[in-house]
Order: C-alpha cells, then structure tokens, then sequence
C-alpha cells in the first residue's frame, strides 16, 4: 500500500544531508512552508543551498534558518525587501553567497530540472550582469542566454489539501513555485490542512499528482502573516 | 525644476489616467511595483482589462477592504489584492511562460534610465553597498508585446532619466516603446525619440534641452 502521509515533520523531513540543495516554495510569505522550515532547523542539517524567491521576511520562518548560519548560499530573484533584516546583515558581512536570478528564469530552471531538459535558451537576462559569462545564441532574430536546471535533494512546500498518494491542491497564490518545486526535487515534502481519502481531490482540480511527492504531513492551518511590504503611514 | 517654467508637470494620477487610456479593451497587462500599479484605478468604464501578477495570477481585482485581507492573494509587491470573477490561479512558470511567450500586451514599468532606443534600467543602481534584487523586472521587459515605462522625467537633481546609453545595469536591450513621463509622453524608436505628447506648457526645444537630446517630432 502507498501511504505518503508522516504522522510528523520530522518523519516526513527524513534525513536532509548536510550540504543539501533545499528548495522552499513560497513568495514573499504566501505559501512559504513554515512548519516544515522549522523541522530543518530542528534537524540541524548544514551548509545548505537554499532556494527561494527571497531571502526570508522577520525573523520567522526562512529568516530564523538563514538566521542560524546553517546556510552557505542562497538562490533568489528578490532578496531585498521591507523586512528582509536577517538576510541584508548576513550578506553585508559577507556570511552568505547570493545568486540572483531573474524570477522567470529561476522558474524555468525549477521546470527544466523537473522537466529532464539538459539546459534552456532564454532570452530573459540578455545583455545584462545577470548574463554575465553564460553562453549566448541568435535564435530567430532573438538573442538568448543559456539557462541550466536547477536539481533539488529536497523541497519543502505548502499546499491545501492532500491524500495518501501524494496528490496536492493549493490555495489561491500560495501555490506560486510549489508545483515546480515539486518536480525539481529527488524528495518532496508537502504540508498540508487537511488530509482526505483517496477519490475525494476532484481529479481535475489536482495541481501536483502524487508522482511528484514524497511525503505529506499535516499541519494546523495558521492564516498566512502580511510581509515583504512597507506599510502605509 | 527651474521655478521659472513656463509647464506645468503632469501629476501621477494624470500620468496614471493617460497610461491607462491608451490601454486597449480587452488587453492583458502587467502593472510594476509602485507608480503602475496607479494606473489600475484609472482604467476608463466600459474598456475590460485583465491585469496579471507574476506570482500567479490573471484577474487581479483591487485591494480588499481593510479587515478581510487575506495574504495568501497578494500582488507582486507583496500587498493582499482580491480575486475578480473570471480570474485564475497558475503555478509560477506558468506565469513567466505567459511573459517570455508573449502573451502579455502590455507591461507597464518603473525606471531609473531609459535610453533613447529603448533600453532599460530599473533594477539596479550599481552602487556598493546595496543588495541587489531583480525580481521578474528582467522577464516582463523582454516578454511583454509592449513595455511601457511610467516615470518622472528628470531625477530629484534635474538629471533626465532619459539617456543617449544607460549607466546604470541594464534590464533589458532596446525593450522599451513608450515612455509616459511627467512632462512629455515619448516613443522610443531605433532612430531615437519621437514626442507623442507634451505637458501642459512645454515647448519641444525646452524638452530637448532637459533631455539634452534631440527628439524627433
């Protein structure tokens, strides 16, 4: 019987190695898996590459893991933001590597990673810093830059609901990265609020089938906390 | 500015009303973070307009009133907006896919520098000391069928952010059609720029001198 469903965050985490590459869905704090963040401070693993659209907002979540060092270096598109505090000290001491990556592009690499492409033409980032030294090619008139998958060991996203093959729906735009993120790593783990049957997902609303998904794991539902904003005066 | 001037400068509502007015019905349109997103309130009745967010959504409604924000729908900026009828939910590569594809008509963008064929520069200043992010700027200006940049004209110091080439890092090459500015709406061609409309009172020798370019007419 297949039964994807950890009746903890430490039992579906497993073990991530130290060095792993983690991928974390979530933009700005839609969708960002909190709970299982906490499971891989917890954890302990180190010297980590983490990937996510930003660096982290307060002092919670992704913030509190870059927070304990444990991160070597950290692939984004936005690091900076209104309450992006904990990364913006680590990286102006020179404790962090960043490599910024145009957020579409980052997404496609995600894809591609997932998808078995080797590498991608893209013409996003041509001409520009962000392009420097990659190889180049006309295409139609078009200049592209040439893009390599991003591969995870591990990533850790948030969804709505799940059953016990794996399969995910999502909630409104927290879904953003997690469904790429999903394909582009060797171990899946999903928070969920609320885990069904099998039959009960209407399988025309399932986001991410179960292929893609290593464990699920149930977490109370937290409505998700504004940040990554200046609020009005 | 000169406290002699004889114009008098668009204020961003007006720019965001004259953005929006050359949207056309049933157009799909990104609005950047900051001014852009101004346009969103100026869409003329009756003319549909689907905006998209880059974080994965086509239908964009307006912010909710205060108290029913939920922050798992917000826009690219991070703050709660709402969902119209119609509007759909995608994963992030869907979203880029639909700007590097060109599904997009219109994206409309803030900027440091412009120059006159059409490069921009909105993402970096290039100084030291600051922590550069990039977000989706880069994806949306080469993506989008047209960008369009929304600005001030000239920096806090009088410095025309319209530029023979950019100085600060680029966001993209020769991307850019239009600039709506505060003092003169102008089309970036690769003969250079064509005025398409001035601010009230401003002569074109006198936006050719605060340019510092020559602009066709």
């Amino acid at each position: 019987m297949i039964n994807k469903v950890a009746q903890s965050v430490a039992e579906a985490l497993g073990l991530v190695p130290d060095g792993a590459t983690v991928l974390v869905g979530g933009f700005g704090t839609a969708g960002i898996p909190n709970e299982l963040i906490d499971g891989l401070i917890e954890q302990g693993a180190r010297d980590l590459t983490l990937v996510n659209n930003n660096a982290g907002n307060g002092d919670t979540g992704l913030a509190a893991l870059l927070q304990t060092g444990r991160v070597r270096k950290i692939i984004c598109s936005f690091p900076r933001q209104a309450d992006s505090h904990v990364f913006d000290a680590l990286y102006r001491s020179g404790r962090i590597e960043l490599e910024l990556v145009p957020q579409g592009n980052l997404a496609e690499r995600l894809r591609a990673a997932g998808a078995g492409i080797g590498a991608f033409f893209s013409p996003t980032g041509y001409g520009t810093e962000l392009a420097h030294g990659k190889e180049t090619r006309e295409i139609n008139g078009r200049h592209h830059v040439l893009e390599h998958p991003i591969h995870g060991d591990v990533a850790l996203i948030r969804a709505e609901c799940g059953d016990r093959w794996g399969n995910l729906t999502y909630r409104k735009a927290a879904r953003n990265f997690g469904p790429v993120m999903a394909t582009a790593a060797k171990h899946t783990v999903a928070s969920v609020h609320q885990v069904v049957e099998l039959g009960e997902l209407d399988p025309e609303a399932i986001v991410t089938p179960g292929i893609h998904v290593s464990r699920i794991v149930q977490v109370a539902r937290v409505a998700t906390a504004g940040g990554g904003f200046k609020k009005a005066a | 500015m000169s406290t002699t001037a004889t114009y008098t400068r668009r204020s961003k509502d007006e720019l965001a009303r004259l953005v929006a007015a050359d949207i056309h019905d049933g157009a799909v349109v990104n609005l950047g973070i900051g001014m852009p997103t101004l346009v969103a309130n100026h869409i003329p009745a009756g003319r549909e307009v689907i905006l998209h967010s880059e974080n994965g959504i086509l239908g964009m409604g307006s912010a909710p009133p205060e108290g029913e924000e939920d922050y798992d729908l917000i826009n690219a900026g991070k703050q709660p907006v709402t969902l119209l009828p119609g509007g759909a939910y995608f994963h992030h590569a869907d979203s880029f896919a639909m700007m590097r594809g060109g599904h997009l008509d219109i994206c409309v963008l803030g900027a440091f520098q412009v120059s006159a064929t059409g490069d921009l520069a909105n993402w970096s200043t290039g100084e030291a000391g600051t922590i550069p992010a990039v977000g989706g700027a880069m994806d949306l200006a080469v993506g989008a069928k047209q960008t369009w940049v929304m600005m001030d004209l000239l920096t806090k110091t009088g410095q025309s952010k319209v530029v023979p080439h950019c100085t600060y890092p680029l966001t993209g090459m020769g991307c850019v059609k239009r600039i709506y500015s505060d003092l003169a709406t102008l089309e970036c061609t690769p003969q250079g720029l064509r005025v398409l409309s001035l601010a009230h009172g401003l002569h074109h020798s006198e936006l050719d001198r605060l340019i510092g370019l020559p602009c066709l007419k």
